[in-house]
């Protein structure tokens, strides 16, 4: 019954069965994450009630331009994984790993802005807390809180990204031996979920950081 | 869940949506809408979420079960968010009346001070 | 469907627990029975630990200024008892345990959906387990369980980052363990299995799994933004920098309240068969009760706030959150009533499984409705933060959830060991836990409402004979406790085989061997009955 090139795990009794729990399993972890997440979403939703004119000086601070950009870079990058995912469904090896690959390098390119074009920046202009504050203005305590949540929130949204990174490096190397086909294509489709939600993630944070309060 | 293949048309058009979206979203924070600005804010994220979740994510040819779990964390959230806010938006606002008896004439009883702190 | 197979002694026979030897063999096991008795051994042995807290703190109170250690060791003694008996014993118990052994024999599944997660969960907990260990050889914690802020993240100088590390990392063990329960659940049912023909243990872990999956992750966000205001001195909730102290009390207890509920209901889960098996009659109202753990689940994420009545709380949200505390007693009670009406009328046998049940029965009412004192906004002004507190969760958590788990553990012993244990020493044992039980925690309620707080190493002379009462009943407790140890380990070699179904009880699990070929069914069985039978199973069986 059990064979170590079978397609279906032993535990299962047919590909329907393991296709269909692998991914109600996938959906529950993305639920937690929808709570983890939605934990500092609770947070910052708080604060902002309290602080609400804090929050807004603060949030003109950030730079909104690279932020919208970064979106369509992530948004990029979905349309790439579902492309993939697609690739694999129909069983195009060659296909699937140039959407993989697309999929990664638009990840990176999301993640350098991030962290050297806006952190790295942020940080040289006294806006890290903890680090290097030095922000004078109007509610200046507050205006640390909120750029608190923004490295905070930024910072977990991005470890998930290199995670996923990480995670694709290993699929890439799984398709570019072959180990993927229209029978067996579920690790993709999987990857391709959580990197969607990491996107969808990102549609929250953007307006949530970048344009609260008045920029007119 | 079905092992659909959704047709690549549709997944560019959904791209060329989002994109739309987003420039809009951008744009809108520009434009004086008062109170309105976070709400057309949080309407489009969601739009934009629904699109990658129905037809990226395969949200729409998924088993009921997957969006029970979706909308059940969703659900969840919200409650975490509600019932946090409504604590937090309605502090300071009963002022004791003659009527309220501190804690220290309830414990009338009160040990004297034990406390190592 | 029930009749027992002819049964090869257990030496010359193939089961899971003989197939493959070595060290190796276990820890990179995949089968889903030798992970639950992996995590039975881990769990005793955290059990011990915070057992060992517990006795110095009482023995501690067994004078008013203090008997044995200074009040800050005290505050750490409390702190690690909470965390330990929290975290690392009460919230896998019966999941990790018996829930992971169980549940795919249950639904006739031969293992969970994701066996290798399984695995990993039980080293995810490990870490975890271990980290919160090396917190309390390098010198403790001191915040309490609890943690809260600004002295967990400003002002304690113990150390609370490897007891937050710890407990962020186990949440990950019961995330995954939700997710494998949820799904094999689903998915993984035996033909013929429909929702309603489940026992009612599957419905109670159903319910448990999605506390875990829902409000795990609230509180591992919580730890780690403590842990980042620790590290970079920054002020999330310091109010100095515009922070609030409450709004991590409502992340906290977004997660730590409904964890208490994971406490309990895999507990009521157990009590549910144990009281059909013992006294072989059909459950009453099984839709009652299998509703009624969705609904504990679901509403138990509700009613947080009633443990921030005096912290701060705005008087409306208390009043919100008090009328939803009253409501979530109420399927509970359901639970409770629908048992009695099963007992009614039973025949009723009183081995040590019985036993265990019929004390949580009465020992989870009281805790139950002392919950409801709690509930009411003007009696917990009066008695927050007391012993009141104390006497009210130790009677669910040690009176009701540890009662069930050792009713489960003795209950299905003969499943997982393929031996009996002794019942007479057993319902010694249980007797001796329950007197020593009520011993120990009745005179906390008084000492509670006549105000004596908690988490205090000192109290005034006033109370000192309640204090004494209570210690030498923890010195009961503890060996009802080393009682079982005992007499179950002797049993893995000693005692008689069981075979199949020594309990002549319903349920998938008791139609194969004992103990179990690893893939647990010879042929996937089929299931064409309600569950919970015993009018026909009393007809096809000659009880002895």
């Amino acid at each position: 019954m059990s064979n170590s090139h079978a397609v279906v795990a032993e535990q299962f009794d047919d590909r329907a069965q393991q296709h269909e729990a692998s991914s109600l399993g996938m959906w529950i972890f993305l639920a937690t994450e929808i709570m983890f997440f939605g934990g500092l979403f609770t947070a910052y939703t708080v604060y902002r009630n309290i602080h609400t004119a804090a929050f807004e000086t603060a949030s003109h601070l950030l730079n909104a331009k690279l932020g919208a950009f970064n979106t369509a870079v992530l948004i990029c990058s979905s349309l790439t994984m579902a492309l993939a995912v697609q690739a694999a469904q129909m069983g195009k090896r060659k296909r699937l790993i140039t959407y993989l690959l697309s999929t990664m390098a638009l990840g990176l390119v999301f993640i350098y802005i991030k962290f050297i074009l806006e952190w790295h920046h942020d940080f040289l202009e006294g806006l890290a807390p903890g680090l290097h504050f030095t922000y004078a203005g109007p509610h200046a305590s507050r205006v640390e809180l909120f750029f608190c949540f923004y490295f905070i929130m930024t910072g977990v949204h991005a470890l998930h990204m290199i995670v996923g990174e990480g995670v694709m490096t290993v699929l890439l190397v799984m398709a570019w031996r072959g180990a993927f086909s229209q029978e067996r294509y579920n690790p993709i489709e999987m990857m391709g979920l959580y990197w969607h939600f990491v996107d969808i993630v990102w549609i929250f944070l953007f307006p949530l950081l970048y344009l609260l309060g008045a920029r007119f | 869940m079905s092992e659909h293949i959704a047709p690549k048309k549709l997944y560019f058009f959904v791209f060329a949506s989002l994109l739309v979206l987003t420039l809009l979203t951008w744009q809108i924070a520009y434009v004086d809408l008062g109170q309105w600005n976070i709400v057309v804010a949080l309407a489009i994220a969601v739009g934009k979420a629904s699109l990658v979740a129905m037809f990226f994510m395969h949200l729409r040819w998924s088993g009921s079960m997957m969006r029970i779990v979706v909308c059940a964390a969703v659900f969840w959230l919200a409650i975490m968010i509600t019932l946090t806010l409504g604590d937090v938006l309605t502090r300071g606002r009963v002022v004791p009346s003659q009527g309220w008896h501190t804690s220290a004439a309830i414990l009338h009883t009160a040990a004297p001070a034990n406390q190592q702190r | 469907m029930s009749s027992p197979e002819v049964e090869l002694p257990i030496e010359s026979r193939v089961h899971y627990l003989n197939a493959g030897y070595g060290i190796k063999s276990w820890l990179l096991t995949t089968d889903h029975k030798r992970i639950g008795l992996m995590y039975l051994v881990s769990i005793t042995f955290f059990f011990c630990f915070g057992g060992i807290a517990a006795t110095l703190m009482r023995l501690n109170l067994l004078e008013p200024q203090g008997l044995l250690v200074e009040p800050e060791t005290y505050n750490k003694l409390f702190s690690m008892h909470g965390i330990i008996m929290v975290f690392f014993f009460l919230i896998p118990s019966i999941p990790a345990v018996l829930g992971n052994f169980l549940i795919p024999m249950m639904i006739g599944a031969r293992d969970v959906a994701f066996p290798r997660l399984n695995l990993l969960s039980w080293y995810v907990f490990m870490t975890g387990g271990l980290l919160a260990l090396y917190a309390v050889i390098a010198g403790g914690v001191d915040t309490g369980w609890t943690f809260y802020t600004p002295l967990s993240t400003a002002y304690s100088n113990t150390h609370v980052m490897a007891a937050a590390a710890g407990v962020f990392i186990a949440g990950f063990s019961s995330i995954l363990t939700g997710m494998n329960f949820v799904v094999t659940i689903h998915k993984m049912r035996a033909p013929g299995l429909s929702w309603f023909r489940l026992p009612l243990f599957i419905w109670a872990m159903y319910a448990t799994s999605i506390i875990f999956i829902l409000g795990t992750p609230v509180i591992a966000i919580s730890l780690a933004l403590v842990g980042l205001e620790r590290w970079f001195h920054v002020g999330i909730f310091d109010p100095a920098l515009g922070g609030d102290p409450l709004l991590f009390q409502h992340m906290f207890w977004f997660y730590s309240h409904p964890a208490v509920y994971v406490m309990i209901l895999p507990s009521m889960g157990v009590i549910s068969e144990l009281v059909t098996a013992f006294s072989k009659k059909k459950i009453f109202g099984y839709h009652f009760i299998a509703f009624s753990s969705i609904a504990i689940a679901a509403i138990g994420f509700l009613v947080w706030g009633h443990h921030m009545f005096i912290s701060g709380q705005s008087i409306y949200a208390g009043l919100v959150f008090s009328a939803l505390s009253f409501a979530v007693a109420i399927p509970s009670a359901i639970k409770v009533f629908n048992w009695t009406a099963t007992l009614y009328k039973g025949s009723i046998s009183y081995e040590a499984p019985m036993l265990y049940a019929l004390g949580f029965i009465g020992l989870f009412t009281i805790g139950g409705l002392t919950g409801l004192f709690l509930a009411t906004l003007a009696v917990d002004q009066h008695v927050h933060d007391t012993y009141f507190v104390v006497a009210h969760f130790h009677y669910i958590m040690v009176g009701g959830a540890v009662m069930g788990y050792l009713g489960g553990i003795h209950y299905w012993w003969p499943k997982i060991s393929g031996r009996l244990y002794p019942d007479g020493w057993a319902r010694v044992a249980a007797i001796i836990i329950f007197v020593g039980f009520n011993l120990t925690f009745f005179p906390q309620f008084i000492l509670g409402y006549l105000g004596m707080p908690r988490r205090y190493a000192v109290y005034p002379a006033e109370f000192h004979t309640l204090n004494v009462v209570s210690t030498a009943g923890a010195s009961i407790l503890g060996l009802g406790y080393v009682i079982p140890l005992v007499y179950l380990i002797w049993s893995m070699r000693y005692g008689p085989e069981a075979g199949p179904n020594p309990w002549h009880a319903t349920g998938l699990e008791w139609t194969t061997a004992s103990p179990p070929p690893t893939h647990n069914f010879e042929e996937t069985p089929v299931v064409t009955e309600e569950p919970y039978a015993y009018d026909r199973l009393a007809e096809e069986i000659q009880v002895v």
